[in-house]
Formats: C-alpha cells, sequence, structure tokens
C-alpha cells in the first residue's frame, strides 16, 4: 500500500499521532470528562516536568547523544532549590539562577565527558545520573526538605512555604493555565531559539548528521556537545524546581526514570535517535501525545498495570508508524 | 584438475548503467584455472563496478556470466561465494575483536548438539588446518587473539584464508597491496602462487606496473567502461598497457594556462614536511617534502594509491598528528592546530571520502553549503536566514548544483551534484589557497569538466589551487605543475610543457624519470 503524499511530510506523521490519541478520548471521554476544560488544563500541568526534560533531551538527540541524567539532576536541583528557599531562606531572585546553573553544571560535566574525552554519552550521563541521585540524597540528608523542618530535640518545627512557591505553581488567566504549563512553553521557545535561530544550533546539527565532516568544516564540535549537554542541564534544573513547586518539598527521589518519559516524548513526535535531524515541535507533539494518553487512561480510571503495559505497546507502534512512512 | 584451456570464468558482453550514466559497455572477460589476470585500468574505468557484478552486489546488468560453462547471475554475495567465488574488497571485513580462530569461521562454525552448541576444539582444529594450508605461520595462541590486534599485512592473508574455505574456484583482489611493506607483498605473491598450483583462478587489481608485470599471466585493460585490450604477458609490455589505460589522445589534451603565474606572489610554502604513521614501528606517511604554490597556480600532486598526497593534504590543514617542517602562508608562518583554525587562516580542503569527511546527510543542501562559512551569516550567534540563503542560492547556482530544491536533502542528489555542493561550501569561505583531494572521484563526465570549468576561473584572480588526484587526464587538464610523489617523498617535477601521462606514471611508479625508461 502506498501511503498519501501528505503522510511524506514528518510533521503530518507526528500529528497523526496525536489525532489518533484524541480520537480514542473523544470515544472513551469517560462522560464527557474529556471535553471538560479542566481535564486539558490538568493534562498541560502534569506534562509540563517531563516536557520540560524533553526538551533539553531533543538538543542532545540531535547531536546523536543521549542524556540519561536529567531525572536525577532534577532531583537533585529540587532538593537543592527547596533547601536554598525554604531552610536557608535565600529570595528566590537568588535561588532560581544558583540552581539553573547547578543543572548547567551538571550538564556540562556529561558534555566536557563526551566532547573532550570521548566517553560514550551512554556510559557518561548513566555515571552521571548515579552519582547527582548520590549527591541529592547526601545534600537532604536521607530526607524530604519541606515546611517541617526537623529540630534537634527530635520535634519538628513549621516554617512558612516562601512565595516563590505559590507563584510558580499558580494557575493564570482565570485559573485557566498553569504556570509551570507555560515554563514549559518557555522552554520550547528556548530551544526553538537556539535550534533555527543561532549558529550554534546548526553546529548542533552537523555534529549528529556527520561528526567529521563538521570538523573539516570548521565546526566546534566539542563546544557544540557541550552546549546541548549544558542546555539539557538547565532545561532538567528548571523542571527540577517546578516539581518542587508542585510538590511544595524537595524530595531527593524526585524523577527517578523521568528521563525515559524525556526520550519517550522525543521519540515519539519523531525525532530520530541516529542524530542529525529533529525539531522541537515534535517534541512539543511528542510531549502532548503522551500527555493526553496519560490523561485519558487516567479519567478512564485504567488500572496503572494496563495503563503501563498500553504506554509501552503504544511508544513502539508511534516509531514503527514513523518509520514506515520514511521509506 | 579441470581443464586449462578452458575457462574457469567468462563473462560475455556485460553491460552496466547507474541511471542515465552508462559505465560498463559490452565487457568481455574470461578467466582460466590456475592463472592471475590482472584488470587494470585509471579510476573510473569501471573495474569496480565489473567486481561488484562478480561479487553479486550489483545483478541488474546486461550480458552473461558462465561459471563452469554453465550461466549463472548472483544475486547476492552470498549466491556469488556459494558458486566458489571469493572476493576481498579493499576495506577488510574482519571482527576485529573476535579471535583470528572465530573469524575464520563466521558464519560457518563449527557445531554439534543439533547446531546450537560451539565446538571450539574442532574449530581450532580447523583454524589450524586452513593457516597451515596457506603457509601462514600463526600458533594457535595467536589464533586465540583478537584480529585487531595484528597488523595489516596478517589482516589481510586471515581475510584471504577466510575467503578460500570452502571450495574456491575464483579469487577476486581489489588493490591487495595498497597498504602492505615491500615483505608483505612478497608474502601475498607467494600465497598467490599457492593458490596457482591449487588451480584458483585469480583476478588480480593494480595500479602499479612493477606488482602487474611480476604476477600477471595475462592483462586486460578497462578504460571508460569498455575493454581496450587484453594479452599475455610477454605479448604486452608495459608501453602498450599505459597507451591503453590513458588513451592515446590524452596526452597531447588541451591546456588553458593561466599567464604570468611565475611573477605572481607565493601563497603557499612548505619545506621539509613530514607527516608520521599514527603507528610509529611504520615509516612516515611523507618524508621531507618541500614546494612552493604562487597565486593562480594549480599545482598537481600525482602518485599511486598510498603516495601520502592525502596526508599532506590533510597535514596542511590542521588534521594530521605530528607533523615537522615548516609551512607558510603568503610569508607568514603556519602551523594549524585545527582544520577551524586552517580555515580562519584561507585555506579549504575538499576530502576525497565524500561520504566521510564530507558530506552532512541529515541536513538541507542549503546548509550543506553554508556549514563551513557560518560565521559570515551570524550576527551576534543569531544565523540571518535571508543572506545565508541568498549565499546558497548564489553558488550553487555558480556550481551548477542540479536539485530540485536547495531545501531538499542533500544525500538525495547525484554523486556529481552532491561534489559541486562541497565546493560551494569551500567556494562560500573565501579561500587563498584551496586543496582539492580527488575533486572529481565518483563524479560523471559531465559534472568533471563543469567542475574543471569554475576551478580554472577560480585561480585567475589568484587563488591558489593544490589538487591531488591519480587520475592523469585530470592532472594534465588542470595543472601549471605537477609535483609526483612516491612512497612519500618528492619523486619529480613536472612544467605544464611537454609533460604527458606516460612520464606522470613512470615517476610515480618510483622510476628514475630522467633516465630512459625501459619500455622506450
Amino acid at each position: 500500500m502506498k501511503p498519501p503524499g501528505w503522510l511524506s511530510v514528518p510533521w503530518m506523521r507526528a500529528f497523526l499521532a496525536l489525532l489518533l490519541v484524541l480520537a480514542v478520548g473523544a470515544v472513551w471521554h469517560a462522560d464527557g470528562a474529556f471535553f471538560r476544560w479542566n481535564t486539558h488544563r490538568d493534562m498541560l500541568r502534569q506534562v509540563a516536568v517531563p516536557g520540560i526534560l524533553a526538551c533539553g533531551m531533543t538538543l542532545v538527540i540531535i547531536t546523536g547523544g543521549i542524556d540519561l541524567a536529567v531525572g536525577s539532576i532534577l532531583g537533585l536541583c529540587a532538593v537543592t532549590f527547596a533547601l536554598l528557599t525554604i531552610h536557608c531562606g535565600w529570595p528566590a531572585i537568588v535561588a532560581l539562577p544558583a540552581v539553573v546553573l547547578l543543572g548547567a553544571a551538571g550538564g556540562a560535566t556529561s558534555g566536557t565527558l563526551v566532547g573532550r574525552l570521548r566517553v560514550q554519552p551512554f556510559i557518561a550521563t548513566l555515571a552521571l545520573m548515579v552519582f547527582a541521585r548520590g549527591l541529592a540524597k547526601f545534600i537532604a540528608g536521607g530526607q524530604k526538605i519541606s515546611a517541617a523542618v526537623l529540630k534537634p530535640d527530635g520535634t519538628f518545627a513549621y516554617v512558612a512555604l516562601p512565595p516563590v512557591f505559590q507563584h510558580l505553581d499558580a494557575r493564570l488567566f482565570g485559573g485557566n493555565v498553569a504556570a509551570v504549563t507555560l515554563v514549559f512553553l518557555g522552554c520550547v521557545a528556548v530551544s526553538w531559539v537556539v535550534l533555527t535561530q543561532l549558529r550554534y544550533g546548526r553546529y548542533l546539527f552537523a555534529t549528529g548528521g556527520n561528526e567529521e565532516a563538521a570538523r573539516y568544516s570548521g565546526v566546534p564540535v566539542t563546544h557544540a556537545r557541550l552546549l546541548a549537554y549544558g542546555l539539557s542541564g538547565a532545561f532538567a534544573a528548571v523542571a527540577g524546581i517546578c516539581q518542587a513547586v508542585q510538590e511544595q518539598q524537595g524530595d531527593p527521589e524526585a524523577g527517578v526514570a523521568y528521563e525515559l518519559t524525556a526520550i519517550a516524548i522525543a521519540v515519539i513526535g519523531g525525532n530520530s535517535l541516529a542524530g542529525g535531524r529533529g525539531a522541537i515541535g515534535f517534541t512539543l507533539l511528542g510531549a502532548l501525545t503522551i500527555g493526553y494518553l496519560e490523561k485519558i487512561l487516567s479519567i478512564n480510571a485504567v488500572a496503572q498495570s494496563s495503563r503501563l503495559m498500553l504506554t509501552g505497546v503504544i511508544i513502539v507502534a508511534a516509531v514503527l508508524l514513523q518509520r514506515r512512512q520514511l521509506n | 584438475m579441470p581443464d586449462p584451456s578452458k575457462p574457469v570464468l567468462k563473462l560475455s558482453g556485460i553491460g552496466k548503467s547507474f541511471g542515465a550514466t552508462r559505465v560498463l559497455h559490452d565487457v568481455d572477460f574470461d578467466l582460466r584455472a590456475g592463472e592471475v589476470h590482472v584488470l587494470a585500468g585509471e579510476n573510473g574505468a569501471g573495474k569496480s563496478t565489473l567486481i561488484k557484478i562478480l561479487a553479486g552486489i550489483h545483478h541488474d546488468y546486461d550480458g552473461m556470466i558462465e561459471l563452469h560453462g554453465s550461466a549463472v547471475r548472483f544475486v547476492s554475495p552470498a549466491a556469488a561465494s556459494r558458486h566458489g567465488v571469493a572476493v576481498i574488497h579493499q576495506e577488510l571485513s574482519l571482527v576485529e575483536s573476535m579471535s583470528i580462530a572465530d573469524n575464520l569461521q563466521l558464519g560457518r562454525e563449527a557445531a554439534r548438539g543439533a547446531g546450537w552448541w560451539l565446538n571450539r576444539r574442532t574449530s581450532m582444529g580447523r583454524a589450524v588446518a586452513a593457516c597451515r594450508e596457506l603457509g601462514l605461520n600463526l600458533s594457535e595462541a595467536d589464533l586465540a587473539r583478537p584480529a585487531g590486534e595484528f597488523p595489516v599485512a596478517v589482516k589481510h592473508q586471515i581475510e584471504i584464508a577466510k575467503a578460500l574455505t570452502g571450495d574456491v574456484r575464483v579469487l577476486l583482489l581489489d588493490e591487495p597491496t595498497s597498504a602492505l611493506h615491500h615483505g608483505e607483498v612478497e608474502r601475498l605473491f607467494r600465497l598467490i602462487g599457492c593458490l596457482k598450483t591449487r588451480g584458483v583462478g585469480v583476478i588480480y587489481i593494480s595500479h602499479k606496473m612493477d606488482e602487474i608485470y611480476r604476477i600477471a599471466d595475462r592483462i586486460t585493460v578497462l578504460r571508460d567502461g569498455r575493454r581496450i585490450g587484453c594479452g599475455d604477458r610477454t605479448t604486452c609490455p608495459p608501453a602498450t598497457l599505459v597507451q591503453w589505460m590513458i588513451g592515446r589522445e590524452l596526452s597531447h589534451h588541451n591546456r588553458s594556462r593561466s599567464v604570468g603565474s611565475a611573477s605572481a606572489p607565493v601563497a603557499l610554502t612548505v619545506t621539509d614536511l613530514r607527516v608520521p604513521h599514527r603507528d610509529p614501528r611504520r615509516p612516515d606517511l611523507v618524508r621531507g617534502v618541500s614546494f612552493t604554490v604562487r597565486a593562480g597556480e594549480v599545482v598537481g600532486l600525482a602518485g599511486l594509491q598510498g603516495c601520502g598526497a592525502s596526508e599532506l593534504l590533510r597535514a596542511l590543514f590542521g588534521e594530521a598528528g605530528g607533523v615537522t617542517g615548516t609551512m607558510g602562508l603568503g610569508g607568514d608562518p603556519y602551523r594549524p592546530s585545527s582544520p577551524r583554525e586552517a580555515i580562519a587562516r584561507g585555506l579549504a580542503l575538499l576530502t576525497a571520502d565524500r561520504k566521510a569527511t564530507g558530506l552532512v546527510p541529515t541536513i538541507s543542501v542549503e546548509r550543506n553549503i553554508t556549514l563551513a562559512a557560518l560565521p559570515r551569516f551570524s550576527r551576534g550567534g543569531f544565523l540571518q536566514r535571508s543572506v545565508e540563503r541568498g549565499a546558497a542560492r548564489r553558488q550553487a547556482a555558480a556550481l551548477g548544483v542540479r536539485c530540485a530544491s536547495l531545501a531538499q536533502s542533500i544525500s538525495s542528489l547525484s554523486g556529481g551534484n552532491q561534489q559541486k555542493a562541497l565546493l560551494a561550501r569551500w567556494r562560500e569561505t573565501g579561500p587563498r589557497v584551496l586543496l582539492l583531494d580527488e575533486p572529481t572521484r565518483g563524479v560523471d563526465i559531465g559534472a568533471k569538466h563543469e567542475i574543471y570549468e569554475r576551478i580554472r576561473e577560480w585561480v585567475a584572480p589568484g587563488m591558489a589551487v593544490l589538487m591531488a588526484s591519480t587520475e592523469m587526464s585530470e592532472l594534465l587538464a588542470l595543472c601549471d605543475r605537477v609535483l609526483v610523489l612516491h612512497r612519500g617523498e618528492l619523486a619529480a617535477e613536472f612544467a605544464s610543457e611537454g609533460v604527458t601521462a606516460e612520464k606522470i606514471l613512470i615517476a610515480a611508479m618510483g622510476e628514475q624519470p630522467q633516465s630512459d625508461p625501459p619500455f622506450a
């Protein structure tokens, strides 16, 4: 069977997957729940954190790499942010950039290992994933960092949550849009600028497409990798902050296995793990697809076990669909 | 023993086209048992296409192949191998991390228990027997070591041993000595001699005269996809062979020379340049080469494969380690540490291997063209897309890149158009010195001539060009001077007046150019 012409456009294929999921939602709408804006608002709120991670993942995947450390960096940054703002009393204006810098430094470590020391991306980021998780637990002292502060005598004292928690977890526009959704869209916008407007964005594609040819053309491939992994780390920090404000605490276990969701989002949208091609728009579509899928399964009260199995099947189906049409 | 007078393998009227380009025209060829039949010809003559047909890689050809008198058509490499046709390609195909014994039997492992369990002892025994048969001096301990630990020469012999497991009647060797030492070549020749006595027919592809005349029983020459001649070694002296290979008309090719280049300023000086081999036990790749290139001049680097020309160009482009000697650009000292630095100093290098070091296949034609000149199109790190697009369009038009849209993927273009797009990439950087490594490899005749035209245009206002090529006609058509390299050393230098393909070829093969050639 020859596919129709419009399916040869990658964008159309990414849209098709989303439309199929939406159609499923329109059929199994759980007594009209799927047609209420609140459902969509909540989906957009829930998909924000993995979506932000997927933005960074997309940049790294385009260079032909992979970043397994984003979930752990999210946890580390959530703990650090909670600690700095709740316990140390840092003002948000200082704590926010500090935590983002911490994440960027983590990513830059992967970037240096991969770009300069030629460690395979899978190994380098796997090592950082384990290290950052350990560091998060070390900083948190095995506790969740929340408004309940453990006193030396063993009792808890409750301190007020700083206002940044309310501001970032707010619902805006008459309660119709979550603030973290806007943060996610901001990250999509930053990635779009990097990939399509900056010279370095072009270097990411060239590095992933053919590193040798890029080097012969004077492309600074080491720096391009450093930028991709550094930005991925910074996005993971932003996701960590969003996670902390939503949970109102810094949990050292936050973000476990989120890197896999981020990869799934990037790939389901149509980015190729082989590197050298891709777009942030694919990732946005992938985030919506995964987000709606989760939401539809949850409003229909599908058991967690079936949900996981279904998600696995759908990821494979979506990726096979993409490839079938490419030939 | 098969009847030696009847051919083992007979090809009649073989023709092959790629798209609209016909690369083989009605080629006849035959191979007798126990003979070495050399297939010679310039690059692009159609040798590799013919081999790929015999190896089962191309199977949509015209004409007929007969093996032992019955017609065959190999639809896959496996089919060719089943029929007893073994091919040793230039690139070796050993799994470097596996032991030699395992490599020798890859896909034919000795097994027991319904084929599920490996039988290591039988396997080692077979490997030992295979090596002994070919006279290879490898102990059992050696056979258990990974293939990657051995020098190229040994790997080559293992590759042959692997190809010869089973009942092999025809062995194809594609330029087997290009990566070998002198002593290693001797061993290979002994091995071939041993195969001849076993009645194996050997098709041997080579550029090197001395080799051809040592090993050949018969010689067939291809040029432009046609069989030009075939003869016994004794009835076909080197002079005839050279004439067949290059064609008479090329010796007086019309050239358009740049005028007054002798008074033009020097663009590039190279003094006593040495490039070591990555393996310090091997001889240097470039050994003490000195020359200059003037602005507006096209200087050719001629030589056989492995003569060091590519390595010389890479060293000039900052892509070689441990380089000694001095280089200068327009009078200033020059010692690049990376291609990035070389580009910033006004150099450009069109590499020989388009796929490995040229194309970025995942991005568009436009973005491939502008890749090396991106700093020109960005302000504060932001790309100025309209300026970029305009430049790409201008370069594509100037080079005559034919494509439906500049937004299409570069991998969808033909070889000639890909090469033009890569030339456009380097032209866009505005180089003072353009280095070209096999600028028309895998490019059809039409695109070739367009590329020559552009190069002539560019040198007129003062660009200097240094071009490595193994194609005589190309060197003769373009160059003001030709430097000939032999085993990394400068063997001869010719001005455009009076140089002929014969003279270049003789110098490239390591004969003294001033002495009379033995076959003149």
